[in-house]
């Protein structure tokens, strides 16, 4: 029990203290997730609107895979990214193994599908009069993509906020495709990964706390645009 | 000048409007009633160019309407249209009104000014920084109509725009839509299933029924010169009744209706099936045996009973058993002269030419 105690302690000093090793961390795993969320976001939300939008065969069957990836494991993610960035896969040429640009690309496929998802879910809440409002006050197809994406923003900025959740939280992908290499690919969950296993739980109890308030950011700023997107 | 052509719009195998061909001038308010699910919502989108015909063509100013998306683009930016359910933006009042603009590119002074110039005409000064959504539904329609305005659009559609509005709302927005079209000389073209409101807004006036114009024309000529029975019941005629043409002579036939014989003034030949419909301001009522034939210029004169009389506004309607309904407007007074009540014998006299005669 003391040994928790102490390790609350010290990681607190280290937080407070602003440890360079904690702090650079964090800013690291902040960079990676916000960048693949970003990313992502400008994959994702043009996608969802796409298949909302349009009439395709096999539109319901790509809905359901697209929903089926929410869930998909984040190892295997990492295993997905792993063959097609190491040196023998289609695009090892780029050296993107063990590298934050090759992280940002495994959380960028991790949550793409839920961006998807989520976005259409938000199109989905829109009137077809409001579409064809827009369409009729001569909008382009790009003009008429923003406007719809307005009037959702809420919907749609919580999918991107739940997109950057999930993004910052892995762990499975971080590991296989960064390698945990201090000082360049080491993010708060690989690093509580490894010192808990190292018995730091000081360091771990720090990390793991950065983790929890960016968690709680997230729901906080999840609510509030819950809240406004009801008014 | 919008010049459509054999327009058809099919979707599975349901026909929604079928070979319509209409032309509609420059400057004009054009009407299309017609009841619920006619097809007047189908064809005010194929003309928006929201929605692709079957067959048949639309020419707006000249341009033939294509599939090409570009020029569909074009055209659509030279009409505005307004949707029957008020629809606004999640955002302000100014903000929803610049949509249009912005989407062609203007900026700085010209956006500002013409915005405000457009909240002006709608009368909604004032109300620049409202949350739009926060609005009555008519305020919401009107800045629907100054969100069209704004760009200064040739030809206006207006689709059912006073549908879901309380009648001081939808007053404001006739007196709208003729402030727009005098003053700037726009085409409107409104659809509605309001009779009134297209009987004194419109023009000119064409009527959908089971998505095909079955008569295109003057308020006058739709209101009491209806082609058919369909019509007739449906802008409201009363006395609508079918019978057979038995005599014709000079351009005046009796006509059988349930074995009662009506003049009326037709060049319909002997044998023809046809429809009739008399106004009920047209026919006066008498008590009992009240005048002989030959005393009046009325050439009907015919027997009924009182079967019901109920009030309409200052006047009161009197229906008459004459082998077939008969409706009969007469003010209170003469209710109370003539003694007027359920069971009492009354003749109905009308001329000739109060019976407009239709083809079956």
């Amino acid at each position: 029990m003391n040994d928790i105690i102490d390790g609350f302690t010290q990681a607190i000093q280290l937080i407070v203290t602003l440890n360079p090793e904690v702090m650079e961390i964090a800013m690291r795993t902040l960079m990676i997730s916000l960048t693949a969320t970003l990313l992502a976001s400008l994959v994702a939300i043009p996608l969802g609107w796409w298949i909302h939008f349009h009439e395709f065969s096999g539109k319901r069957v790509v809905i359901n895979i697209i929903q089926t990836l929410y869930a998909v494991p984040t190892v295997l993610v990492g295993l997905f990214v792993y063959l097609l960035i190491s040196s023998s896969g289609p695009l090892g040429m780029l050296g993107l193994l063990f590298t934050p640009a090759g992280m940002i690309l495994a959380q960028m496929l991790l949550v793409i599908p839920m961006m998807i998802g989520l976005t259409i879910t938000a199109f989905s809440g829109v009137d077809r009069t409001v579409v064809d409002t827009i369409t009729s006050l001569g909008a382009t197809g790009y003009q008429s993509m923003v406007a719809v994406i307005k009037e959702v923003r809420f919907a749609v900025f919580a999918a991107v906020i739940l997109g950057f959740g999930r993004a910052i939280s892995e762990v499975g992908a971080a590991m296989m495709i960064g390698g945990n290499i201090r000082g360049y690919t080491r993010v708060l969950t690989t690093s509580i990964a490894l010192e808990t296993s190292m018995g730091n739980l000081p360091l771990s109890i720090a990390l793991g706390l950065i983790l929890l308030s960016i968690a709680l950011v997230i729901t906080v700023i999840l609510n509030i645009v819950q809240q406004r997107s009801r008014t | 000048m919008i010049e459509i052509t054999g327009l058809c719009r099919k979707v599975g195998d349901r026909v929604l409007v079928k070979d319509v061909n209409i032309t509609i001038p420059d400057g004009m308010i054009f009407g299309v009633i017609g009841p619920s699910g006619s097809g007047k919502t189908t064809l005010m989108r194929m003309i928006d160019l929201l929605d692709n015909p079957t067959r048949g063509s639309i020419v707006i100013n000249g341009t033939r309407a294509t599939r090409d998306k570009k020029q569909q683009l074009e055209l659509r930016r030279k009409m505005g249209m307004v949707f029957q359910k008020p629809i606004v933006l999640s955002t302000t009042v100014f903000e929803n009104v610049s949509y249009g603009l912005r989407f062609r590119g203007v900026k700085g002074e010209e956006l500002k000014s013409r915005i405000l110039e457009a909240i002006d005409l709608v009368g909604l000064s004032g109300y620049e920084d409202r949350y739009a959504p926060t609005l009555s539904g008519g305020e919401m329609q009107r800045v629907a109509i100054a969100r069209s305005m704004v760009t200064r659009p040739e030809v206006l559609l207006l689709d059912e725009p006073t549908a879901n509005l309380d009648p001081a709302s939808t007053e404001k927005i006739e007196e709208l839509i003729r402030a727009i079209n005098s003053r700037f000389g726009t085409t409107i073209i409104i659809s509605t299933h309001d009779l009134d409101q297209g009987q004194h807004i419109a023009h000119r006036i064409a009527v959908v029924i089971g998505g095909m114009i079955t008569q295109a024309g003057t308020p006058e000529e739709v209101f009491h010169r209806p082609l058919n029975s369909e019509i007739a019941k449906f802008v409201g005629l009363e006395n609508v009744i079918g019978g057979t043409v038995t005599k014709a002579e000079d351009g005046l036939a009796a006509i059988s209706i349930h074995g009662t014989g009506i003049e009326a003034v037709t060049k319909e030949e002997v044998g023809n099936r046809v429809f009739i419909s008399i106004h009920p301001d047209d026919i006066t009522l008498h008590s009992g045996q009240g005048i002989e034939k030959n005393t009046t210029s009325a050439r009907n004169c015919i027997m009924g009973t009182v079967t019901v009389t109920t009030l309409s506004g200052p006047f009161v309607l009197v229906t008459l058993d004459c082998g077939f309904p008969l409706k009969v407007i007469v003010t209170r007074r003469s209710v109370e002269d003539l003694g007027i009540q359920p069971g009492k014998e009354m003749q109905a006299c009308f001329k000739a030419s109060a019976v407009h005669v239709m083809k079956s």
